[in-house]
């Protein structure tokens, strides 16, 4: 349109990504989490094709069977996240705090699941220290052979654990998004806190499935 | 933000609130406080920086000798018994002099100040896209420096693994005596990751999404557009560095064995990490700079920059090569030889979009009308000395030509041209062009040249022997070169740059001076002080809370200097274009009188 | 203080055969860097002079010259290629492990905080054999004839450095690499590390001895009968 034709209406920024702020925020700051997981992922993968025998026989050491349980709980989360922004893009407040609070609790039951196996496995002398590893694998007697090495154990610790404290961070958040929307916060025109929240959500998701399948599967 | 209405302008968001001493000079969201908040934070970790320097320099130019009494009680015998520099202390000193440069004196000063600065108010916008999140992205920077700070108090003293902290030297305390200052090392940076992945998000949302209706990206400033792109690498690079320092802090804490061969890990892993990071990093380092120096030689130059879209073109090409040439600080590490020649190629590569900047910036100057004042006289200084920097900078990249290069002083001389010679004066072009915007008057012009001149010249005087010292193969992070036969005769040589760097250290005093004077006593700035197009001197200065009255509206590009059917010699961007008549002095057409018995 | 301190040419004091090469390169790379460097900046200063503000001058209203940046892109570009083309064969030649000489002598060097340990085969030409023998801080090598030298580190990272040789290795933990040299003349030489090793890392220094063919069996002779006698 013609400059004379801007200056007299409502004067508006470039349109840009035509997103607003706080998504291109949220989209742009998931692109510099994808480094952190590529310098994380990296390392696994550079240390594995160096030292395989380090690894063992796949669901030998790792339960691979409630970690896939536990995926599908995620995956069930980010349909619940999904039920959530749509309840409120229609308006529906109480199916936002509905869908909301599911979310939070699989998220949660995730986190609870992660930690219980931490502690299986750190009882069978599957530890991320050099000093200290002898995994004997899942159902052995403790003085049986260890299984794998020491970079077997950091590489998990450190993809899986800092992936559990992005979801414990995630479920913090969705927290302060359900008591927001208890106090009535979020309308089918000022949805951008879910949708956002959303967004991060459905990303450590995503990791995950990519986690899953790298560390627990091959 | 973005979904505020029109009708409301800044002027009266602005009177809605008078804030409280704490929130306008403390905890403040104003981007404006929040760059001089990091212009303060960064010229303190500048010169304790330099006094590292200064320290590093008295051991190699007076080797043994005990510092100067008025300065000896600042080192503790653990540090320097009877003023004797000891030789984990200067391990220590070249680690934390080089960490408290690059972390947080550069890139403060760099990004966190013109980041700040500039792109609100270049671009037509209120303010960044997340105050708050600017805010906090500002003190974590103080927070991560007091830990930094604290590791020199500990047992075993700073990390002295180097700042490239390679491993294993930095994966186990046994190896260098430091036990809890390397981890307080990486602490500190891992803290310290945050500031710029909050900032560079900032700085990327703001720039693609608050433009000025009419400031396309092709309108945008070259100091914008240098620190979008900075902004960028800040965003993808830092995270990898997150990564590695917390596989090392593991490494130090937890007992794992990524780095560690003791447990099958690799060294090498380590190195690839780090200048995965570190090559982008060293471009996050200058490319701010590069903006600066163009906004100035063309507004000094008084003509409009030689070449703009080729030197967007080059900014994002060198951004995207960056990525690729990591490798050339490893060519003797061990790494295969075959992945080393493809890293020679990218090398040789990112040297072209570098060059072409150079020639636009002589482009530029020539046939310009060009006015000598402080910001000029360090903008060309610039160019001239990273042309040193840069070409300095081919010799390493023939791989085999660095084999005997590599890790000695020839890389020293090398990195201080691009960061000292490049991004410091590129820094001083910038804080004295601004100025005025920041504290609404005029830096002393007099001092400005003094400083100038005497810097420049102290500067070359200390620097470019070290060139000559690398040629003669001494090597770097020598606490004692005397050690080797063949070094001996190079002592008269370290004397000199010694000297010299005390010299150049000195002269800071007159921009310090300076800067702190021109606060009270500096010549009052209008607006436009500069007769500069961009947005950014519209405003009053200082601007109020908002910047704007109302949005501008862009009309043309930022560099529209000396049109010739103009009287007056520039052509700012936000003037409408039918009052371009007669060099922008027409008042606008009279609204009629309303004649009586309509 | 030597005058020729302060030349940029590479000192005269190569003692290895492709040392003389590196050399040769550095020359090239010299010569172009030189006149870029002495080009680009006599036609700055000029411009400072010619261009300055003077009463009445208008600078001149043009944005730039695609065709300039053509060709300043295009010569920039194809001078740089041929330079890397050209450090290719030279890498090659020094660094692929294929092209290391057959018949290069070949000495074990494990790198500690802070010395430099030479290992030799002994008489039955073997490593990890009864009658291997090892020299602290001193290299001894024949000369005329190609050395490999297989570095170890058993600590941390160091650096294998024969300025004279242009010859410089890290030697990582971890790792063997191997790094061939050929020397020209006899006498005695520098080794230094050149990588940060920790606190005694400005200590490490040692030497390199080059024997004529016949003196260096004479040395290992002499070597090998101390040994036994441990």
């Amino acid at each position: 349109m013609s400059e004379a034709a801007v200056a007299t209406m409502d004067r508006k920024p470039m349109p840009g990504m035509k997103v607003y702020n706080k998504k291109l925020g949220m989209w742009v700051f998931l692109l510099s989490e994808v480094m952190f997981f590529t310098s994380l992922i990296g390392s696994y993968v550079i240390l594995r094709f160096a030292h395989p025998d380090h690894w063992a026989e796949v669901g030998t050491v790792l339960n691979v069977q409630l970690t896939a349980v536990n995926t599908f709980f995620l995956i069930c989360s980010s349909v619940t996240m999904v039920k959530a922004f749509a309840a409120i893009q229609q308006g529906d407040q109480k199916g936002l705090q509905r869908w909301l609070l599911a979310t939070i609790l699989i998220g949660a039951t995730f986190v609870g699941i992660q930690v219980y196996e931490y502690i299986a496995l750190a009882g069978e002398g599957f530890v991320p220290a050099l000093d200290g590893y002898h995994a004997v694998g899942r159902g052995n007697p403790h003085d049986g052979p260890s299984l794998g090495g020491p970079l077997y154990g950091a590489t998990f610790y450190a993809m899986t654990g800092f992936h559990g404290a992005h979801v414990s961070i995630g479920v913090l958040c969705l927290i302060f998004v359900y008591v927001r929307s208890l106090q009535g916060a979020y309308t089918a025109t000022s949805l951008e806190g879910v949708e956002v929240i959303g967004l991060y959500w459905h990303f450590v998701d995503l990791v995950w499935i990519l986690l899953f399948t790298i560390v627990y599967l091959i | 933000m973005s979904t505020a209405t029109a009708t409301e302008t800044h002027a009266e968001h602005a009177e809605h609130h008078e804030l409280s001493f704490i929130r306008k000079y403390i905890f403040s969201t104003d981007h404006k406080m929040i760059a001089k908040q990091f212009l303060f934070a960064g010229l303190m970790f500048l010169l304790l920086g330099g006094l590292l320097a200064v320290t590093i320099r008295w051991q190699l130019g007076f080797p043994g000798r005990p510092l100067p009494a008025f300065i000896q009680w600042i080192f503790p015998d653990t540090m320097a018994p009877g003023g004797i520099i000891l030789p984990e202390f200067y391990n220590s000193l070249v680690t934390m002099h080089a960490t408290f440069m690059v972390f947080f004196a550069l890139m403060p000063l760099m990004a966190g100040v013109f980041g700040n600065l500039l792109i609100p108010l270049q671009i037509g916008a209120e303010d960044m896209a997340f105050p708050r999140i600017n805010m906090v992205s500002f003190w974590i920077m103080p927070v991560a420096g007091v830990i930094m700070l604290a590791s020199f108090f500990v047992e075993g003293g700073a990390a002295g693994a180097g700042w490239t902290s390679y491993a294993p030297l930095s994966a186990d305390g046994q190896y260098t005596g430091v036990y809890m200052g390397q981890i307080l090392w990486l602490i500190s940076l891992i803290v310290l990751g945050f500031s710029s992945i909050l900032g560079a998000l900032n700085y990327v949302s703001t720039v693609i999404n608050m433009r000025a209706p009419g400031m396309t990206w092709f309108r945008i400033p070259l100091a914008t557009w240098s620190l979008f792109i900075t902004a960028w690498l800040l965003l993808l690079a830092i995270p990898i560095l997150t990564g590695g320092l917390i596989l090392l802090l593991a490494d130090q804490t937890i007992g794992t064995a990524f780095f560690r061969p003791e447990g099958s890990g690799e060294p090498l892993l380590w190195q690839h990490i780090f200048w995965f990071f570190g090559h982008p990093e060293v471009y996050i380092l200058i490319l701010p700079a590069m903006g600066f120096v163009s906004e100035v030689i063309a507004n000094r130059s008084r003509k409009p920059i030689f070449g703009y879209h080729s030197m967007v073109i080059a900014l994002v090409s060198i951004a995207f090569l960056s990525w690729v040439v990591w490798g050339h600080h490893m060519f003797q590490s061990g790494m295969n030889p075959l992945l080393g020649m493809t890293f020679v190629v990218t090398t040789v590569v990112i040297a072209v979009p570098s060059a072409i900047k150079v020639f636009n910036w002589m482009g530029t100057l020539w046939r310009g009308n060009i006015h000598f004042d402080a910001p000029l006289l360090h903008a060309v200084a610039f160019v001239s000395l990273f042309i040193i920097g840069g070409l300095s900078g081919i010799f390493m990249a023939a791989a085999p030509v660095d084999i005997y290069i590599h890790d000695t002083y020839f890389i020293v001389a090398h990195l201080h041209y691009v960061l000292v010679g490049g991004s410091l004066f590129g820094i001083f072009a910038g804080i004295i062009y601004w100025y005025p915007k920041m504290f609404g008057r005029m830096m002393h012009e007099g001092l400005g040249k003094v400083h100038f001149f005497l810097s420049f010249l102290f500067y070359n005087m200390a620097f470019f022997p070290m060139h000559n010292l690398g040629v003669q193969g001494m090597m770097r992070r020598i606490y004692d070169p005397n050690q080797y036969e063949f070094l001996q005769g190079l002592q008269p040589l370290n004397t000199w740059i010694s000297i010299s760097i005390f010299l150049f250290a000195s002269t800071q005093a007159i921009f310090a001076f300076n800067f702190l004077w021109s606060l009270r006593k500096g010549k009052v700035a209008g607006n436009n002080p500069w007769k500069s197009n961009t947005l950014l001197w519209t405003t009053p200065s200082p601007p109020p809370h908002g910047n704007f009255p109302e949005m501008p509206i862009v009309y043309r590009g930022p560099y529209e200097y000396s049109h010739p059917d103009r009287e007056q010699d520039y052509w700012p961007q936000d003037e409408p274009p039918a009052s371009s008549e007669a060099g922008g002095q027409v008042a606008p057409a009279p609204t009629p009188e309303p004649v009586p018995g309509d | 203080m030597k005058w020729e301190y302060f030349s940029w040419v590479m000192p005269d004091n190569v003692v290895s055969t492709y040392g003389q090469t590196l050399d040769n390169l550095w020359l090239v790379i010299l010569w172009v860097t030189g006149i870029v460097f002495f080009a680009t900046e006599i036609v700055l200063l000029v411009f400072m002079v010619k261009y300055r503000h003077r009463e009445g001058r208008k600078a001149e209203y043009i944005h730039g010259s695609n065709k300039a940046e053509f060709i300043w892109t295009s010569i920039t570009f194809v001078i740089v290629m041929v330079l890397a083309v050209y450090s290719k064969g030279i890498w090659d030649e020094i660094r692929d492990q294929d092209l290391i000489p057959a018949d290069a002598y070949e000495i074990q060097m494990l790198a500690t905080q802070f010395e430099w340990n030479a290992n030799y085969t002994g008489a039955d030409g073997l490593f990890d054999t009864a009658d291997d023998f090892i020299s602290r801080n001193v290299l001894h090598i024949p000369v005329g004839r190609p050395v490999v030298v297989q570095l170890m580190a058993q600590d941390v990272i160091h650096s294998f450095f024969l300025p004279e040789f242009r010859v410089k290795q890290d030697a990582v933990p971890g790792m063997i690499t191997p790094v061939w040299f050929e020397a020209t003349t006899t006498g005695e030489f520098t080794l230094a590390c050149a990588e940060l090793c920790g606190l005694g890392h400005y200590t490490m220094g040692g030497t390199v001895i080059v024997h004529t063919e016949a003196d260096f069996q004479d040395w290992l002779a002499e070597q090998q009968a101390a040994a036994e006698d441990d």
